[in-house]
């Protein structure tokens, strides 16, 4: 049932990608992006992971993709315009690079083998399935042992939202 | 159960489709798009350890993935409505000055 499951939704998440690369307009783009980052929350339910599957739904297929399909819409952004040299350039780097990164990721799949006896240590190695991944434990590792990375990040946000407003304001 | 190995070929794929379309798109809202699409799938490399090894670290990374993700998009697309403000063009090509 598992089996089943990921690779429907695993199928789904790559013809999505693979749709996202051949589109021409951005909307449509963005769209696709949707459908992926949908499977992908599908696939952490799977693994267990139900409190990273409903941020992923929130913060990203809604908070993020929201802003790119209102910015799409703002700019009012058309089809993609090829300008012939650097496209070509680009293609003549992308393919490369696209089986380099494939590459990459079988070697490191088919050198796994022996990655599982690796022993891990932490505080937080759980020693049942019960309620791994719920908000529940995720909070209480949250907000225990990275509760200052936790207060940083607030920061960054802080920062990262008077930037945003700096630079979008019309000039004077 | 579905091996750790598929869910990693999974995510590399997904890498591999963003690392492409960054380098082949000329528009800079799809390729803002595909360094999201990178992003979600260290993310599912991330979830796929923390089942496989029982180790809940990986979904606070996640998370604080996830947190750097929506203030990058923020920053970044407010650059890019001030770069198509000044440039009056979204293509890559076209914007290849310092200073106007």
């Amino acid at each position: 049932m598992h089996l089943v499951l990921f690779i429907i939704f695993g199928a789904v998440c790559i013809g999505a990608a693979i749709n996202l690369l051949v589109q021409k307009h951005p909307i449509n783009s963005a769209l696709s992006l949707i459908v992926v980052m949908g499977s992908l929350a599908l696939l952490y339910l799977l693994l267990g992971a139900e409190f990273v599957a409903a941020i992923q739904v929130i913060v990203y297929a809604g908070a993020v993709m929201v802003l790119f399909v209102f910015v799409i819409m703002l700019l009012n952004a058309g089809e993609e315009e090829r300008t012939p040299h650097g496209s070509r350039v680009a293609i003549m780097l992308g393919v490369p690079g696209l089986i380099v990164g494939l590459g990459i990721g079988v070697w490191v799949v088919t050198h796994y083998a022996g990655l599982d006896r690796i022993a891990i240590g932490g505080p937080e190695i759980l020693n049942g399935t019960e309620g791994f991944g719920n908000p529940r434990s995720v909070a209480q590792l949250l907000f225990r042992d990275y509760l200052l990375p936790f207060e940083v990040t607030s920061v960054l946000i802080l920062i990262a939202i008077m930037g945003a407003v700096v630079l979008a304001r019309r000039e004077e | 159960m579905v091996p750790l190995s598929y869910y990693l070929i999974l995510s590399a794929i997904l890498f591999a489709c963003g690392v492409a379309g960054f380098l082949i798109k000329r528009n800079i809202i799809t390729i803002f798009m595909s360094i999201e699409l990178m992003l979600n799938a260290v993310n599912l490399t991330f979830v796929a350890f923390a089942a496989e090894l029982k180790m809940l670290s990986g979904h606070v990374f996640v998370f604080f993935v996830m947190v750097v993700a929506a203030a990058e998009a923020a920053v970044g697309l407010a650059i890019i409505i001030a770069v198509f403000r000044t440039r009056e063009t979204l293509n890559v090509d076209r914007v290849n000055l310092l200073k106007l």
